[in-house]
């Protein structure tokens, strides 16, 4: 019995059979969701993939966070399904009050696309528990809209409990705030974070193979409970 | 019908570098004298009498702008 993870596909989602493939690679079943069914089909977790939802248009995120299926997943992850979202799937997971702050354009303006380190700072969440506290991991990442930003108190909030979950290192590719990559929810169960570890799954066709981690951390997770 | 104009800016404590990279080219093309530049966002609404204000507040708050980074105006402008 393996846990069964959901994939969104919104209308310009792009890395949803990547995220697909990460999780059948760590071991899981992975499920196919749709942005227009309100309908989890009964999954342990979800992902919610990077592209360009709704084709950025008004925020990144803006309008994909009331499609049908996330209201479905804003429910569900406030009774403690786990939730990963990358890159749009993060500003998603922002626009649509899962996660606090919000991802505006990158400082110098460019698209970033590059392979990037990361220092693994939160090592109890749902999506990161397989991991050592303090490991550098090798994950592409390619945002233009990728500089988080919160208010002082919730950057207070966040790195006094910990939620954190990946800093940058090495130079911040984007002026996000206190060098901040990836956050966790106030449970530990909701995780978003620019860089996109499916596709660093494999050598052959990745820097690495450190994106596998945050798959086999939620698997735990769920065969765990 | 009414016109209803919702302009959106950045708020001024966060990062405009739309904003910026406007304002550092207008020095190249000649245009001396503009200290800063901020980049938002204006739309133009065709709203229904029957539409009150706090329904359209609701509807900038809540869609087109992000409150945690943006602030906003709503302004009749013709009815």
């Amino acid at each position: 019995m393996t846990a069964r993870i959901g994939v969104i596909t919104f209308p310009g989602t792009l890395d949803d059979h990547d995220a697909a493939r990460a999780v059948d690679r760590a071991g899981g079943e992975s499920v196919a969701l749709w942005h227009a069914d309100a309908d989890l089909k009964g999954v342990d977790a979800v992902v919610v993939p990077g592209g360009f939802s709704y084709g950025d248009y008004l925020r990144a995120g803006a309008i994909a966070r009331f499609a049908p299926v996330m209201t479905e997943v804003v429910a569900a992850a406030e009774k403690g399904l786990p939730v990963l979202g990358i890159c749009n799937g993060f500003q998603i997971l922002c626009e649509a009050g899962l996660l606090p702050g919000v991802l505006i354009r990158n400082k110098g303006l460019h698209f970033v696309c590059r392979d990037q380190w990361l220092k693994v700072e939160n090592t109890s969440s749902a999506w990161t528990s397989r991991f050592d506290q303090g490991a550098e991991i090798l994950i592409p990442l390619k945002s233009g809209e990728g500089c988080y930003v919160a208010d002082q108190h919730v950057l207070d909030e966040l790195e006094g409990e910990g939620r954190v979950a990946f800093r940058y290192v090495g130079g911040n590719p984007n002026g996000a705030l206190n060098d901040i990559a990836g956050i966790t929810s106030a449970n530990g169960r909701v995780v978003g974070l620019m860089p996109h570890p499916e596709h660093a799954i494999d050598a052959l066709t990745g820097p690495s193979d450190d994106g596998l981690g945050l798959f086999l951390s939620a698997l735990d997770t769920l065969v765990a409970a | 019908m009414a016109r209803v104009v919702v302009d959106v800016m950045p708020k001024p404590e966060i990062l405009d570098p739309q904003g910026q990279a406007v304002a550092n080219a207008l020095p190249r093309l000649g245009f001396d004298g503009i200290g800063s530049v901020r980049q938002g966002k204006h739309f133009e609404l065709d709203v229904d009498d029957s539409v009150d204000d706090a329904t359209l507040a609701k509807i900038a708050e809540t869609f087109l702008a992000n409150p945690v980074v943006e602030d906003w105006v709503v302004r009749r402008v013709e009815s």
